[in-house]
């Protein structure tokens, strides 16, 4: 497998897998506080909009010109990559409170016992809309990388084969503990799927542009080299600030 | 609010987020990019010095912000 296809499945895998404990969360507290019935019918809803969503898209982005799909697509990832990597490093530094699975699951099932039952459909609709939501809106991240990713790369399928493989591993150990995933390092997988989107954001954004990269796919790991030194530079640099600035306060 | 805006609302935070200046300096990133390529000079090395500026601009906005 070469470097390119490598950092795809694994991007594809790690993005998945960040986006899916999310949506577990979510489903979970829907099921737990709502009632199993409705919570699944929204997870299978959205996952029906997800798939229609996919299947629309897939075919379309494989007819675009590949210096120009490499063009949009890497700026694409590229303001989308740094939105995640900013959040990461503001994370990593303290400038911003951690990602908390167990606080978000306990606050969405406070939320949810809190509202009125309304029943369609034969469902409890609250139950239903907040799973069908938080399902679709971190599935279409999964579907936004994944399709950039794997058009871009020219393999749809492998960069599917990562999400599938965080699919199986999220569904299968939320459906063994029936619990929110708080012992999955979230917070480093964050950081890695900022680096690895800016990576690839750099890399393509970059050829696109009509720049060629020294040693082709090869390159990939120099740019991946230094987006993860100077995310780790940037850490070190405001923590010390941060630091400085709380002494200042204290003193 | 129309379902149309709200459409364009939830692309533009997806897609944007919260600081629409690195979306602008991107965009300049890449487009001399493209213009060192076009002289035919060596272009690779920009894009990579860009975003860590840009990452350093939005990061401070953020810090500041907060």
């Amino acid at each position: 497998m070469s470097t390119g296809n490598a950092f795809l499945v694994i991007s594809a895998f790690l993005a998945s897998a960040v986006e899916m404990v999310e949506a577990l969360t979510i489903v979970l507290a829907a099921g737990l506080a709502r009632g199993w019935r409705s919570a699944l019918a929204g997870l299978g809803a959205a996952t029906v909009t997800l798939a229609v969503v996919v299947a629309v898209l897939g075919p379309a982005l494989t007819v675009i010109p590949l210096q120009a799909l490499r063009l949009v697509v890497g700026a694409l990832l590229l303001v989308f990559g740094l939105q995640w990597l900013r959040k990461a490093i503001l994370r990593a530094s303290g400038y911003k409170a951690l990602h908390d699975e167990d606080e978000i699951f306990a606050r969405e099932i406070a939320e949810a016992r809190d509202a009125a039952r309304v029943e369609r459909a034969g469902v409890d609709w609250y139950g239903f809309t907040l799973a069908f939501k938080g399902v679709l809106l971190e599935g279409l991240e999964v579907v936004f990388i994944v399709l950039t990713f794997g058009s871009t790369q020219g393999s749809i399928p492998l960069a599917a084969a990562g999400a599938a493989g965080a699919l199986v591993l999220v569904a299968g150990v939320g459906v063994a503990v029936r619990a929110p995933l708080t012992r999955v390092p979230e917070n480093l997988m964050k950081f890695a799927v900022g680096v690895m989107l800016t990576t690839f954001g750099i890399f393509w954004a970059a050829e696109g542009a009509g720049a060629h990269w020294p040693g082709s796919d090869a390159s990939l790991l120099g740019v991946l080299g230094f987006v993860v030194l100077s995310s780790f530079v940037l850490v070190r640099l405001l923590r010390r600030e941060r630091r400085s600035v709380l002494r200042t306060v204290e003193a | 609010m129309s379902r149309l805006a709200a459409f364009g609302r939830f692309w533009w935070d997806f897609v944007i987020g919260d600081d629409w200046l690195v979306a602008v300096l991107v965009a300049l990133g890449i487009g001399a990019t493209a213009a060192l390529a076009a002289a035919n000079l060596a272009a690779w090395w920009l894009l990579p010095l860009a975003v860590l500026v840009v990452l350093w601009i939005s990061l401070r906005r953020a810090i500041r912000s907060a």
